[in-house]
């Protein structure tokens, strides 16, 4: 049963799937050159992605107004790189849609194998863990590429990797080992680590030790926040707040800088000026990691965000981006190849020849061996970037964009190695 | 000393000498200066920056008129292109060109101005006499670089996010041919005599040189410094001799110039210039080349004949575009 946008094709969409006339080729020019690409001249592509989000109902809401989540999350963001495909398509004879599904993991199965029947190759994936490897593992052995930018375990990209999954979003170890690299560059090296009680805080506070040890940084002391930090919206609080964390952080070692693990931003952002010293506060909340920053306006980023927000109508966040550059990496092969068949779009993509520009700079490109985009992460605060990791000096003998997170030699993933 | 610095020192104080009576070697280089809104304005003889002056918000592309009255620039904050008198700097009037304005190019007609909108996936096509747009033509996400062909018949403009060269017929308005090229086309180029077509993809770190009778693809330039990690390798302006022998190159955060063989695309010689080299110009005489450094705040200054920085002259926060008056 399909819950939520029920209709697989969209109507919202409809205009996403109808690029505008190929501009008129006055001058036809011989053919043997590939580079060459007059629209009337090639063979029409239509490509249909289907974004599949799982229903995540009992979650709960983060402190913030700023955090709450919007019911377009990531869809947006791949339907800009739908528009986006669609303009660079109508030189190309080719056209881009989205279908967008929401639902159980199962309605998502079912919705995804009628899609694929018909001749429909790839999914935008978001989803909790256990979820993607159920539906990965249902579409084993069909003609499908899964791409992942709800999730940032790093188990699905090691021990339970799937060759039919690229992943997006990046790792919880990127995403530390990026503040790491500019924590250490700062040499603030001491760090007070306080993590949340839920199974995510605990693997994202695992992330924090690795690169604490991988960088040098020295984690002096670690505490738990057990505390409920109660309803969001109950009107006042900030009395006790006020009192709360600072009494939680009085016994503290000294330390340079607390660094919180609250992947659902339910206590973090709490934090910011209630210490009991005055110290800066990095993680889940003040300074950040991330794939994407609202305000980033390096790389030619404004227009890519005055672009987002007209669409849109507001900020583009990280999963947006994600969804992005997953709809972008699916244009950028068809693109390059002239070609809309699956198995040549997919050697493709998984190649190490494959790159796309994602407004970081540098290209972004796949770890060959487990899948996960390679790109450069931001450093910010919640009103600008601050700085982008990999940090200059920290080398890698290949790419320095490996430095973050898990590297081939670290790998554990089995499904990529042939 | 070295020889051929000798020579230069000597040509230069020929020029001195010559300035004294005649300001015939004397150019004016127009900076923008994209993070202080201004201008700076260099005395390409003294080598100095001799006027800064405040223009709108966040200047980026700028050309001359072809009179040499006019310099007129993008400032892309306030969605305009805006036109200032050459030798005083002052205000004349703002031209429409839809958003974010980027880079521009003049027809050889001296009237017809196209203008990349990276918002709209537009080139705008104005009147700079009478401030009225002509036209405007769809082209691929993103649109930046703009290279006119010699004989005003071809307009190619490049989009960022699509990736291609898109050629436009001057007199149709309309683009007749998309060459896919590496990732983000910066910048396109002619050479003089129409033979090659040179674009520049900062992401892909290549440029592709083009044929444009054909469209078909002549060869690519890659870059190869020991020491420079392949990302910091990022090509965005380039420039080429009057005679056709040379193309430069400028490499963005590899903080280099190359030095490039038009006839075999290999890279020369590496010229190190200050940080994130951008846009580039030749003074009319063809002896230097400014080069913007958007990091490092300065513009260095390269003898062209032998291929050496020669000076760096400090100029506003984050330089972005550079043009050279004709006299």
């Amino acid at each position: 049963m399909i819950v939520g946008c029920a209709a697989l094709a969209s109507p919202t969409f409809a205009q996403d799937a109808a690029p505008q006339p190929a501009p008129s080729a006055a001058t036809p020019a011989a053919q043997s050159e590939p580079a060459n690409t007059n629209a009337s001249e090639k063979k029409k592509i239509t490509i249909s992605i289907l974004y599949a989000k799982q229903d995540r109902t009992e979650d709960e809401l983060p402190l913030s107004m700023l955090d709450l989540p919007a019911a377009d999350d990531g869809v947006a963001g791949a339907k800009l790189a739908i528009a986006d495909n669609n303009t660079t398509g109508r030189f190309l004879n080719q056209a881009y849609k989205l279908d967008v599904l929401n639902g159980s993991v199962d309605d998502l199965i079912k919705g995804a194998t009628e899609k694929i029947d018909a001749g429909d190759n790839f999914i935008i994936a978001d989803m909790e863990p256990d979820a993607l490897l159920k539906f990965a593992d249902a579409l084993k052995g069909k003609n499908a590429l899964i791409f992942n930018v709800g999730n940032p375990d790093d188990r699905l990209r090691e021990e339970d990797c799937r060759a039919n999954v690229l992943h997006i979003a990046p790792t919880r170890s990127m995403l530390t080992d990026a503040l790491a690299q500019y924590l250490v560059w700062k040499q603030w090296r001491n760090w007070l680590l306080v993590y949340g009680p839920t199974p995510e805080d605990k693997l994202l506070a695992d992330a924090y030790r690795r690169s604490a040890k991988k960088f040098g940084g020295k984690i002096v002391q670690e505490l738990e926040f057990k505390q409920d930090t109660g309803s969001r919206r109950a009107d006042g609080g900030y009395e006790q707040v006020q009192q709360q964390i600072p009494t939680f952080l009085q016994n503290a070692k000294d330390h340079d800088v607390i660094i919180i693990a609250d992947e659902k931003h339910l206590f973090a952002d709490y934090f910011p000026f209630r210490t009991w010293v005055p110290r800066p506060i990095a993680g889940s909340a003040g300074l950040t990691a991330a794939s994407w920053h609202p305000a980033l306006e390096f790389w030619g980023g404004t227009q890519f965000q005055h672009r987002f927000r007209k669409l849109n109508s507001r900020l583009m966040r990280n999963i947006d981006y994600d969804a992005w550059v997953a709809t972008r990496a699916i244009g950028e092969a068809a693109t390059r190849k002239h070609a809309g068949d699956f198995d040549t779009l997919r050697a493709f993509i998984k190649s190490p020849d494959f790159e796309v520009a994602a407004f970081k700079g540098v290209a972004t490109s796949f770890r060959t061996w487990n899948g996960q985009l390679r790109e450069p992460l931001i450093i910010g605060t919640a009103k600008l970037p601050v700085s982008v990791s990999p940090q200059v000096g920290f080398l890698h003998q290949t790419s320095v964009l490996d430095t973050l997170g898990y590297d081939k030699p670290e790998s554990k993933c089995k499904a990529y190695t042939q | 000393m070295s020889r051929s610095s000798a020579i230069f020192t000597a040509f230069l104080s020929a020029a001195a000498i010559a300035s004294g009576t005649s300001t015939a070697d004397a150019y004016t280089a127009y900076i923008t200066n994209e993070k202080d809104n201004t201008v700076s304005v260099i005395d390409t003889d003294k080598l100095e920056v001799i006027k800064t002056v405040k223009v709108g918000q966040r200047p980026r592309g700028i050309v001359m008129s072809n009179d040499g009255k006019w310099i007129i620039i993008c400032t892309s904050d306030d969605n305009d292109v805006k036109v200032y008198d050459a030798k005083t700097l002052e205000y004349v009037k703002s031209l429409p060109s839809g958003p974010d304005p980027e880079l521009l190019t003049l027809h050889p007609d001296g009237n017809r101005l196209y203008v990349a909108n990276e918002d709209d996936n537009l080139v705008t096509v104005v009147d700079i006499h009478t401030s009225q747009v002509i036209t405007e033509i769809p082209v691929g996400v993103e649109p930046e670089g703009m290279g006119m062909s010699p004989d005003g018949k071809v307009l190619v403009n490049t989009s960022e996010t699509t990736n291609m060269a898109h050629f436009i017929d001057t007199t149709k308005h309309e683009t007749f041919d998309n060459v896919l090229v590496d990732s983000r086309p910066r910048v396109a180029i002619f050479n003089h005599t129409q033979t090659q077509l040179w674009v520049s993809s900062e992401v892909g770190g290549t440029v592709t040189v083009i044929n444009p009778a054909d469209r078909k693809i002549i060869g690519k330039v890659t870059f190869d410094i020991p020491g420079i990690t392949k990302e910091a390798i990022q090509p965005v302006g380039v420039r080429i001799t009057k005679d056709d022998k040379i193309a430069f190159v400028a490499l963005g955060p590899a903080n280099r110039v190359a030095v490039v063989d038009t006839a075999t695309l290999k890279v020369l010689k590496y010229i190190l210039v200050g940080q994130r080299v951008w846009q580039m110009y030749f003074t009319p005489d063809g002896k230097q080349l400014f080069t913007t450094n958007g990091a490092s705040n300065d513009v260095t200054v390269i003898d062209v004949a032998n291929q050496k920085a020669i000076k760096s002259i400090k100029v506003g926060r984050y330089p972005w575009g550079v043009v050279i008056s004709p006299d």
